[in-house]
């Protein structure tokens, strides 16, 4: 459903993704990991609008998408969350749901209404009238996704959604993530919390300075030397396995 | 509690002008509610919308103008300046936003165009003759309500309804999409776009309604004083007035405009039987109010109401 | 036609104006660069200025360029307390918050001076006044080229102030990363309050230095502006070689524009520039900030 070819984004001097493909075929659940710095937003905003790829593709339900706005890119059906939390602080956690969820709903009662009850799926129908500016970090992060899922997306790509959140907290994510897929909307994550990477993904891709280093199944794929590597550093592998130091 | 008020102001204002004969009053009253309509014109762009126009002039002396040379040059009945006027407030918005928004001018940015716009708009409303150079123009005095010179009482009334026609589209914009993803732009743009706003179109949109609004400001200003001229028409005053009714009053809600043009102009000729009839110090006490609302209460009046209405749990907006 | 006669003196005027806009444009640069905020009342306190600068010579008889070191002084203490104790309380962190708050300083100052020294406009009469620099081809009085020197000076002092002394660094790491300028210690708020009171002082300094050619009323202080923003995005905004560069195209564009179009659209091409450079450029000439 989703695909990104050879994609290349600069900034001046720095290569922040290079050359960089992955492949996600609707219904599943794919995630994008890697070490801090890799790259992996700046992929995500390059395949939503936010930033216009130096070179490659990315094509979204079978349409060449690449360097669309990103309103453009949400109304087809492609839909990211921010890693850092961006509500709409004075507006209510209803009223934030509603902005996505006027994207396919013109009418204002219905769109409250849907927002309502999105908002309440995800656990937040307590806090639905107060501003999103009163909600912790758990809940800003629930917020993003409940505005992200009320547009109606057929793929979401959720940016981080577990980080700086405690382990009861992650457990409770979890099986909302799989929920989400599992009522038809397709997921990519950028996830660094491992146990959740492993318990909801199918197939992982891992990015690393940039590139692109491995892809495959959750379990082979953090197997591998590079990308134990890549997160604890050269030689690693070696260490971890009892070899040489 | 909101429409306690509106029914509250509704009632004072069908019966000021039983109650109160006096010209000097319904002069006043019109004031108040001329600036409390164009205030909610840039209530719409400034306070919903987030974008702080500090060049609202542009909008009001076009249509100003639009109407006084529709009837001095062409010919034309008063009451085509009202369409006219909103035609050309609306295409100034309308420009103005395609410059700005297409550009991504922001914040201090965007006021500081707009100032510009406004400040251009009076250079050259001084220099060429069709507008009256720096003479300004006159508009033929025509009493009677066939060339919208209704007279005080007329134009009071006349006021009434366009304020509560104000305060009725703020209300449908506050619950429309339009207002909901206008709100979200103000609150915070990415996100809003991450979420299928289209930014620009949305903010283009209004500030060509507070352009048109704004115009039709104008148009009645000039039906009503007869008289129009660079420094009225593109000049600061006008454009710190409508923005400071919006800011006591509370930007971002329906009532802000009518209660801080309300409250602006009492204290204003409160000052003004106090301190005397010079020239300036009004506007020193304008400048005064600026600093003090936006230091101790940025939500105005009816933020302050509202919080203290609400329990003390509650955020602020942040 | 274009004559060299009719050209060149007009460069020459439009240099020695520019240099002015320079002096009042450099200030501004140094609190836009330092605070990122557009300070509006940046204009009305040069009316200020200038009002206290021809009342030392009015009332007192102090020339001046004499009037210099008490000037100076007393507009860094006006800056320093205004930032410190209203604009800086007064943002609540809101960049727009600041742009009305100095929206309403600009107004309070502008109508007190229309009330207490009505609009009736003042000049002062120096020994300088009548002098002329004789250039060749042009004719320049002594207080302009006086101005275009100084113009050059204030902007060393403020580039060495700012690169050289430990206030100016404190000052540009204040500038590039606020928090972490905290974190290491500086006093932030002292900091901003200082830059808002050099930027103002230097306006003092500017006041002194123009009155003899100009003359002063409470509305003085929309011309420059304006203008003086104009200049500040056009030089880059936190550049003070930009800012010198720009007010001295600035103050050309003007008089040649003066010479083509005529006083009344004069200054009609400054604010096209300032839309068009907004629009294409923000980042003006020189671009990037004080740090």
């Amino acid at each position: 459903m989703l695909e990104a070819q050879g994609i290349t984004k600069r900034f001046g001097g720095l290569v922040a993704v290079s050359e960089a493909s992955l492949k996600v075929d609707a219904g599943r659940i794919v995630a994008l990991i890697g070490p801090n710095g890799a790259g992996k937003t700046t992929l995500f905003a390059a395949m939503t609008g936010f930033h216009k790829p130096d070179s490659g593709r990315v094509t979204f339900d079978g349409a060449d998408v690449t360097g669309l706005p990103p309103h453009v890119v949400a109304r087809r059906g492609l839909v990211r969350t921010f890693q850092i939390v961006q509500p709409f602080g004075a507006l209510t956690v209803r009223e934030n749901v509603a902005v996505g969820a006027h994207l396919r709903e013109p009418d204002r009662k219905a769109a409250l209404k849907l927002a309502g009850e999105i908002a309440t799926s995800l656990g937040m129908g307590a806090m639905l009238d107060k501003p999103a500016a009163a909600l912790t970090v758990a809940g800003r992060k629930r917020l993003e996704v409940a505005r992200a899922l009320a547009t109606r997306p057929k793929l979401v790509l959720l940016d981080e959604v577990m980080a700086g959140l405690n382990p009861t907290e992650i457990d409770d994510i979890v099986p909302m993530v799989r929920a989400v897929r599992d009522a038809g909307t397709t997921v990519l994550l950028i996830e660094h919390v491992m146990r959740a990477v492993m318990q909801l993904s199918e197939h992982v891709y891992v990015l690393n300075q940039g590139r692109m280093i491995a892809e495959g199944a959750p379990r082979e794929v953090a197997a591998r030397r590079d990308v134990v590597e890549a997160y604890l550093g050269h030689g690693a592998a070696n260490r971890i396995a009892g070899t040489t130091p | 509690m909101r429409n306690a008020a509106l029914g509250a102001f509704l009632v004072a204002a069908l019966a000021l002008p039983f109650v109160t004969g006096s010209e000097f009053w319904i002069k006043f009253a019109f004031t108040t509610l001329l600036f409390a309509f164009m205030g909610q014109a840039w209530n719409i762009l400034g306070g919903y919308g987030g974008q702080f126009s500090f060049g609202h002039a542009l909008f009001f002396g076009t249509g100003a103008y639009a109407a006084a040379v529709a009837q001095n040059s062409f010919g034309l009945n008063a009451w085509l300046g009202l369409p006219l006027g909103a035609a050309a407030g609306g295409a100034a918005g309308w420009a103005a936003g395609y410059l700005s928004f297409r550009y991504g001018l922001k914040g201090s940015y965007f006021a500081l165009v707009t100032l510009a716009f406004a400040e251009v708009f009076r250079i050259l409303a001084n220099a060429v003759d069709f507008t009256g150079a720096g003479v300004g123009l006159f508009v033929k005095l025509q009493p009677g309500w066939a060339d919208l010179q209704p007279g005080y009482v007329g134009f009071y009334y006349l006021l009434v309804a366009l304020v509560l026609a104000s305060v009725w589209l703020a209300w449908r914009i506050e619950n429309s999409r339009f207002g909901a993803q206008l709100t979200a732009i103000r609150e915070n743009e990415a996100a809003a776009a991450a979420l299928g706003v289209d930014a620009y179109a949305v903010k283009v949109r209004a500030i060509a309604l507070s352009g048109a609004m704004t115009g039709i400001g104008g148009v009645i200003y000039v039906q009503f004083y007869l008289y129009i001229d660079p420094g009225i028409a593109y000049g600061p005053g006008v454009s710190v007035e409508i923005l400071l009714v919006s800011i006591i009053g509370g930007m971002g809600t329906v009532l802000g405009p009518l209660l801080g043009s309300t409250v602006l102009h009492a204290a204003s000729e409160l000052a003004r039987r106090v301190m005397g009839d010079a020239p300036g110090i009004h506007l020193v006490f304008y400048g005064v109010l600026l600093v003090l609302m936006v230091r101790f209460m940025p939500d105005g009046l009816i933020g302050l109401l509202k919080r203290r209405a609400s329990r003390p749990a509650e955020a602020p907006r942040a | 036609m274009l004559e060299f006669q009719i050209f060149l003196p007009a460069v020459v005027n439009g240099l020695t104006l520019g240099a002015v806009y320079a002096l009042v444009a450099l200030g501004l640069t140094l609190i836009y660069g330092v605070l990122h905020i557009i300070n509006f009342a940046h204009g009305s306190l040069l009316m200020a200025a200038l009002y206290a600068a021809f009342f030392l010579k009015d009332g007192l008889g102090i020339d001046p360029y004499l009037a210099m070191p008490l000037l100076v002084p007393a507009f860094f203490a006006a800056g320093y307390a205004l930032q410190r104790w209203v604009i800086g309380k007064a943002s609540h962190g809101k960049d727009q918050n600041v742009l009305l708050v100095t929206l309403g300083i600009s107004i309070v100052v502008e109508n007190l001076a229309l009330y207490f020294f009505r609009a009736d406009t003042r000049t002062v009469e120096t020994p300088l006044s009548y002098e002329m620099l004789d250039l060749g081809f042009a004719l320049v009085p002594w207080p302009r080229a006086i101005g275009f020197f100084a113009a050059l000076l204030v902007a060393v002092v403020l580039w060495w102030t700012i690169e050289r002394t430990d206030l100016g660094r404190a000052i540009r790491a204040v500038a590039k990363e606020r928090q972490g300028a905290r974190l290491v210690g500086i006093d932030v708020d002292h900091v901003f309050a200082m830059s808002f009171g050099i930027g103002t002082a230097v306006l003092g300094a500017a006041a002194c230095l123009l009155l003899p050619s100009f003359y002063v009323t409470p509305g003085v202080g929309n011309v420059f502006v304006l203008v003086a923003f104009t200049v500040v995005v056009l030089g880059g905004m936190g550049s003070f070689t930009g800012a010198l560069v720009g007010g001295l195209a600035i103050g050309v564009t003007e008089s040649l524009g003066g010479l083509f179009l005529g006083q009344a659209l004069g200054q009609l091409g400054i604010f096209l520039i300032f839309i068009l450079l907004l629009l294409f450029r923000p980042t003006g000439l020189f671009g990037s900030r004080l740090a």
